[in-house]
């Protein structure tokens, strides 16, 4: 190697201390679980009970409670994201309107998290309360189907704009054709746009899905606290993501504590799954 | 000269403020092979765009004159309707990669929502393939996808997609300037065929090209029709000075 310069080595230096940041933290992250997972084995995700007084950690309500908001999240904002995505992509492709709205998505992202759980308590909470005393079950307000709504609009944006990004990717020459066998615009987007850009979208989807999965504040503010397996979309629960915010301050003695991390353990270890995936789509789609 | 199928009047079309034709008046006659010739920049891809209203997909272009076919002015139709009429076929081979040969065919009508049956799907497919002189290289793989295909296969392809919708006219933009000598041969070659049941024009600026597969040649120069004739006495004697010198190599 020939960069051997000071300035090359700094930058190097740099670097390697965020990976080692990154290796440390797992690494103690690791240890710090071991005692749990080392009592309670393959209990500790099949057991339906989270009792610390009792000292019995099981954490298959906040497995449950993680998998069944992000995926209600998920739902409720494709149909959002991908209508941003198709119309800023295919339609909107340059203007004051479309950066306009380009600028106002990632803004939804940029929103600290804390200011969505806020909303959530002030505004979404009293309007659950009500439709639930409407349709006739318990009017919690918080639960899982109010974090699902939070969670949903905060992962609009990831979606919203990969798809968007793959989708303009789609090569002109090939709407061409098809605008030349006689299809009208919307039949270029459905037959040839989306299925072209397909993996790539599903990429946008699987990261909207990490971050849905690891979202911690505005869920841990709306979702109730609740450490048993959620009766339905209706009742209060916890995600591995709040039980941990929610508790932690609190754990008192070493296997409470070893137990929420290993939550976290498992936690980053499914988010990173996800996020790798994605990327991995992203990177294959863009080559092809 | 031989009844006309589509025709221009007067012509212009822009992008934006920019004119990139002048007011062309010209009318192909039927299942002949019509070239259109000239230098790049000459207006002529933009010119055969405007025929299939290709050229206001583009944002800010617009068309001013007429273009008629078999008398009927195709910018009071249905844009896709015209697109349907009149096929085209692009400088890059372009089949759709997400669909299978045989999809591709039948992209057309898939595209627009026309439901086929079965047996008259595989009929359009075998006839429109072998007309595009692909079937006998292509009929053991129709359900696979058509990446594998060397560039000319592509662009036959291309050229049975658009056949598939039995259109009036095509349209060749440059089609071969993307192959090998010999791929594009064998597309010179598929091109005298079609003429018995297909109007064909054809831009290129390749002076070989025009003489060896045109009937009739249309020299484009600075966005203006130049000069029109038989390929033949185009190319022997010609009328206008500027035709001569691109003919010579002058300039393009």
């Amino acid at each position: 190697m020939k960069r051997r310069t000071p300035f090359f080595l700094s930058l190097l230096i740099a670097a390697l201390i965020v990976v080692g940041v990154l290796l440390a933290s797992f690494f103690s992250i690791t240890v710090s679980s071991l005692p749990a997972l080392k009592k309670f084995g393959l209990d500790f995700f099949l057991g339906k009970q989270w009792d610390p007084p009792a000292k019995v950690f099981g954490a298959l309500p906040f497995l449950i409670g993680t998998l069944i908001t992000s995926f209600l999240a998920l739902l409720f904002s494709l149909p959002f994201s991908l209508s941003i995505s198709i119309l800023l992509g295919e339609y909107l492709k340059k203007g004051r309107l479309a950066s306009l709205l380009k600028s106002l998505v990632d803004l939804i992202a940029a929103v600290p998290s804390v200011i969505y759980g806020f909303w959530g308590l002030q505004v979404l909470v009293p309007w659950m309360r009500e439709f639930e005393m409407k349709i006739g079950v318990s009017p919690y307000g918080v639960g899982i189907l109010t974090a699902s709504f939070i969670l949903s609009v905060m992962i609009i944006p990831n979606t919203a704009s990969i798809a968007r990004e793959v989708l303009e990717l789609v090569p002109a020459d090939l709407k061409e054709a098809a605008y030349s066998l006689g299809a009208t615009r919307y039949e270029v987007i459905k037959r040839v746009s989306i299925p072209y850009a397909k993996s790539g979208i599903l990429a946008g989807v699987l990261l909207s899905l990490g971050r849905a999965l690891g979202e911690t504040m505005a869920v841990t503010m709306v979702i109730g606290n609740s450490n048993v397996i959620p009766r339905d979309i209706f009742s209060p629960a916890n995600t591995m993501a709040s039980v941990i915010a929610n508790e932690f301050t609190e754990a008192t003695g070493n296997l409470y504590y070893s137990s929420l991390i290993a939550i976290g353990f498992f936690l980053f270890l499914i988010t990173a799954v996800f996020s790798i995936l994605g990327r991995h789509i992203i990177k294959r789609s863009s080559l092809k | 000269m031989e009844s006309p199928i589509i025709r221009t009047e007067n012509l212009s079309a822009y992008y934006g403020d920019f004119r990139a034709l002048n007011s062309i008046t010209i009318a192909f006659p039927q299942n002949k092979v019509t070239a259109v010739l000239g230098p790049s920049g000459c207006g002529k891809s933009t010119f055969i765009r405007c025929l299939n209203r290709m050229h206001e997909i583009v944002e800010g272009a617009r068309v001013e004159g007429k273009v008629l076919l078999r008398d009927r002015n195709i910018y009071e139709m249905e844009p896709t309707l015209v697109r349907r009429k009149i096929g085209m076929v692009f400088q890059k081979p372009n089949p759709f990669p997400t669909m299978t040969i045989y999809d591709n065919v039948i992209a057309g009508y898939k595209l627009n929502g026309i439901k086929l049956k079965k047996s008259q799907a595989d009929e359009i497919v075998e006839e429109s393939l072998r007309k595009a002189a692909l079937w006998d290289e292509v009929k053991d793989h129709l359900h696979k996808r058509g990446t594998f295909l060397s560039g000319g296969q592509q662009q036959r392809l291309c050229i049975a997609r658009a056949l598939a919708m039995r259109p009036e006219v095509l349209l060749l933009d440059e089609p071969t300037s993307a192959l090998d000598p010999v791929a594009t041969s064998r597309i010179e070659e598929l091109i005298e065929e079609l003429k018995e049941t297909v109007t064909i024009i054809l831009v290129t600026h390749n002076i070989g090209q025009a003489s060896r597969v045109s009937d009739f040649t249309a020299f484009f120069y600075l966005g203006e029709l130049v000069e029109f004739g038989p390929t033949q006495s185009l190319f022997t004697v010609p009328k206008d000075k500027r035709t001569e010198e691109y003919l010579i190599g002058k300039f393009g």
